[in-house]
């Protein structure tokens, strides 16, 4: 590549919307929203009606805002007068499913990456097994196979097993990695798809409808879960996978600092912050991924963007397994399993970090984004 | 599933929201009730798919409506638009029922909402469905299931037996097939004709094969023909019907709500001849949209066009088809197929007669007019003369038709003799010409649909409860 060309390259990724102008479900999304435009009739769903309504035309940006905007409650598609078999055959929830998962691919970092998100669920597992792979081989070969059979008790059990330098360089290293991409691809998706005027009360309030998920409950009787019947519980299910996963995340952040803060290492007393926090959170996690991961097998096909499932599936159920073997982590921990257990545990923790920013995690962060962008908008543009 | 062996308390024919207001109130007391719907499952409800508010009365704010629509004040704009051409007691008793309309659906699962962005003119007298009609059918036949209602899909009453006002069995065309059906009451609720094209070229001619159906194309009038062929007293012309003017490029059946345009009070709308034919400004549009199907449908070719400048391009709803542009009025002519001399005389006309000044307000009737034209714009005629210029062609959008059956205030089908039938009943479209004798009040249709379906529902229930 020549200089010029590497020239021309960045200045296309500048420009707004530049790495999403290519994505191949725009054109379809731009003739949904127009006669959605028309129609107006689902204004009362969710916020992406009232955004729609403040646009006459729509860009690349304000599409793939709209898109991430979109919670895939189905209100809409079950509403739809220009729903198959009407000859207009507009179907916005699979629409923007698609739309969605062509920003999280073009806005990912390193650019590269983004193809990870075609036959993600395949990735996704391919990863999981790889880096079990490499970490089961290497506490058994590198330290001792009896280590790993071994019963260890009392503070720095689980170092035995997997020495504690090599267990927070790879935590620092493949969390480290994960934050690093997703800020970039944060960064990259506001570029493209963000607003202006976005003030911190803004974004509050954007934190707030993303942690109370506030819409999923559509308006007011929560989603079409499964067919046209409203129903609270992908909601209830969606809030205790990410209230269960925000309160493991706060678990191993307590452990950090009585670790390094305080000197005490783990394994921790039953009563002790961190596995109070990693008990709950492990067992919302769990019943939480699994509600959504029945959910996604009952529900209708048609309003689904059924080819990126394995993406969905992915993400459930590698946070289910952490879930689990954390959750059996802490149970046989006095055993004799305990070697395996952390080393399996430790796996899928590890591969989860890799795959946070490229796979379904990152829907967290470009929702809230989208959120902090229609908050403000509907602050300085209240549809009247 | 389908039993034609079955013996039901009542049959109703259509799926709309005046058939499920049927089915479900007699249902509620008890009737075993079956629905049978001409549509495919996707297709189901009628024209009720695309509606997505109903007209009712109320003392004070509601929690969707603001101030207060007094039943007075409802029948006087009845009135209004249908000239007097009324049935009273009818009317009046549609208009006191609606009051109760809202909460009977919110009852049985519904949900409203406050008007839509850009129906602010609707927010005092329409409370709104919402996600639309097609979410109001969901609640029904979800709640006519638990009910214990069978519905078929698929399934066309087409032939009834009839002696003397009574009603036996119907036979059906059931997803293919024949079939026969006894009950010991029929609710009639199957629509207008308005998706006939051959009915409606009986009363408008040759010009009715260029009109397009805003709504169901199952709408085709067959259970209204056979209950005035067995006898029912017929109600309303012919050629009355709710018609507006949509974009001639909508589809021809089922376009519904998107297909509207908004931009006439700003534009000036010519017809083939590049003539204008009559005031564009005289009113707010959701006061005006129902006559202009009319006037569009007789102007030669049925079709008009709508010409409008870069001023005014941002001051109606979007529309799903592209105007054409041009940057000059003769340019834009050619490309809508216009002669390009002729519609530059006419917008050189116009532009002249604009002089007036005033300032322009899409808000208010402005009074900005234009004088000395045959016919005048007489409010929000501002010159045509800022480049691009846009265009779009408008039809004549048929969304039902009037002609009906006659019904008394129990909903009861009346026969020729003027004697009530033993055993119909009819509600919806079928007999909104009770009320509607000409125009059309927004969302009326619907309130219509549901107090007389309702009403039908019960007095048929008790009626084979005796």
């Amino acid at each position: 590549m020549s200089a010029t060309d590497l020239v021309a390259t960045a200045r296309a990724a500048m420009e707004p919307a530049g790495p999403l102008a290519a994505a191949p479900t725009l054109g379809e999304a731009r003739r949904t929203m127009e006669i959605c435009n028309a129609c107006r009739y689902c204004e009362g769903f969710c916020p992406v009606f009232p955004a729609m309504e403040r646009r006459r035309a729509f860009s690349a940006g304000d599409l793939g805002h709209l898109a991430n905007l979109c919670h895939n409650c189905k209100g809409c598609w079950y509403a739809c007068q220009y729903a198959p078999p009407h000859e207009f055959g507009l179907n916005l929830p699979k629409t923007f499913s698609e739309l969605r998962v062509e920003s999280y691919a073009a806005f990912a970092w390193p650019a590269g990456l983004g193809r990870l998100f075609e036959r993600n669920g395949l990735w996704v597992w391919l990863l999981t097994a790889l880096v079990m792979a490499a970490e089961m081989i290497g506490s058994a070969l590198l330290i001792d196979g009896a280590v790993m059979t071994g019963v260890h008790t009392g503070p720095g059990a689980f170092y035995a097993v997997i020495p504690h330098e090599t267990m927070v360089a790879l935590g620092l290293l493949t969390f480290g990695w994960a934050v690093l991409a997703m800020i970039v691809g944060g960064v990259r998706y506001w570029r493209a798809c963000g607003g202006g005027g976005v003030m911190v009360g803004d974004v509050v309030q954007a934190l707030r409808e993303a942690g109370t998920t506030r819409h999923l409950g559509g308006a007011g009787d929560g989603c079409n879960d499964v067919d046209e019947r409203f129903g609270m519980g992908r909601r209830w299910f969606h809030l205790a996978t990410m209230w269960g996963f925000l309160l493991c995340f706060a678990s191993t952040s307590v452990a950090t600092v009585m670790d390094y803060g305080l000197g005490w290492q783990a394994p921790y007393s039953w009563y002790s912050a961190p596995v109070v926090l990693g008990t709950i959170g492990g067992v919302m996690l769990t019943l939480g991924t699994a509600g959504l991961f029945w959910l996604k097998l009952e529900a209708d096909a048609e309003p689904t963007a059924k080819r990126r499932f394995g993406m969905d599936y992915a993400f459930i159920a590698l946070l289910f397994w952490v879930a689990v073997t954390g959750l059996a982590l802490l149970f046989f921990r006095h055993t004799s399993a305990m070697g395996w257990l952390l080393a399996i545990h430790l796996g899928f923790v590890f591969a989860l970090f890799l795959a946070l920013p490229y796979g379904k995690f990152v829907h967290g962060i470009y929702r809230t984004m989208a959120l902090a962008r229609d908050v403000a908008e509907r602050r300085q543009e209240p549809i009247t | 599933m389908v039993d034609p062996g079955k013996r039901y308390d009542l049959l109703v024919a259509g799926g709309g929201n005046a058939a499920l207001c049927a089915a479900i109130s007699a249902a509620e007391q008890g009737a075993t009730v079956l629905v049978c719907e001409a549509a495919p499952k996707g297709f189901r409800g009628g024209n009720s798919r695309h509606t997505r508010n109903l007209r009712a009365a109320h003392d004070g704010p509601t929690d969707v409506l603001v101030e207060s629509y007094s039943e007075a004040e409802y029948f006087d704009d009845l009135m209004r638009v249908t000239m007097g051409k009324t049935n009273e007691t009818l009317a009046r008793l549609a208009i006191a029922e609606s009051k109760h309309v809202p909460e009977w659906m919110h009852a049985r699962g519904m949900r409203f909402q406050g008007s839509l962005g850009g129906t602010l003119s609707l927010a005092r007298t329409n409370p709104f469905f919402l996600g639309g009609g097609k979410a109001l059918l969901n609640v029904w036949y979800l709640h006519a299931a638990k009910l214990g209602i069978d519905v078929w899909y698929d399934t066309e009453v087409v032939g009834l037996e009839v002696d003397d006002g009574f009603f036996h069995a119907a036979k059906l065309r059931s997803r293919g097939f024949e079939a026969r059906v006894e009950a010991r009451a029929l609710v009639a609720a199957a629509g207008g004709f308005q998706a006939n094209v051959e009915w409606l070229e009986e009363a408008w001619g040759p010009a009715a094969r260029n009109f397009l159906i805003r709504g169901t194309p199952y709408a085709k009038g067959s259970l209204l023909r056979q209950l005035l062929d067995r006898g029912a007293a017929q109600v309303g012309e012919p050629d009355q019907c709710h018609a507006v003017a949509i974009d001639a490029r909508a589809p021809k059946f089922d376009g519904g709500i998107a297909t509207r345009l908004d931009c006439v009070p700003f534009a000036i709308v010519v017809n083939a001849n590049a003539e204008r034919f009559y005031d564009e400004g005289e009113d707010f549009w959701p006061k005006r949209y129902a006559i202009w199907g009319r006037l569009v449908a007789k102007q030669p070719g049925q079709i008009g066009f709508a010409i409008l400048d870069s001023k005014a391009i941002e001051l109606f709803m979007p529309s799903i088809f592209p105007p054409e542009v041009d940057d000059s009025v003769r340019g834009l002519a050619a490309k809508l197929g216009l002669d390009p001399a002729a519609l530059q005389a006419t917008v050189d006309r116009y532009n002249a007669a604009c002089a007036q000044a005033g300032p322009f307000d899409p808000a208010v009737r402005d009074g900005r007019r234009t004088t000395g034209l045959a016919p005048d714009k007489t409010n929000w005629a501002r010159p045509i003369d800022q480049p691009p210029y846009y265009g779009y062609p408008l039809r004549p959008g048929i969304t039902f038709t009037y002609l009906g059956v006659r019904v008394d205030e129990g909903a009861r089908i009346i026969m020729a003799d003027d004697r009530p039938a033993a055993n119909m009943w009819a509600a919806g479209e079928i007999m909104a010409g009770n009320i509607l004798g000409q125009g059309y009040l927004a969302g009326i249709g619907m309130t219509i649909g549901t107090v007389f379906g309702r009403i039908a529902g019960e007095r048929a229930a008790a009626h084979v409860r005796n």
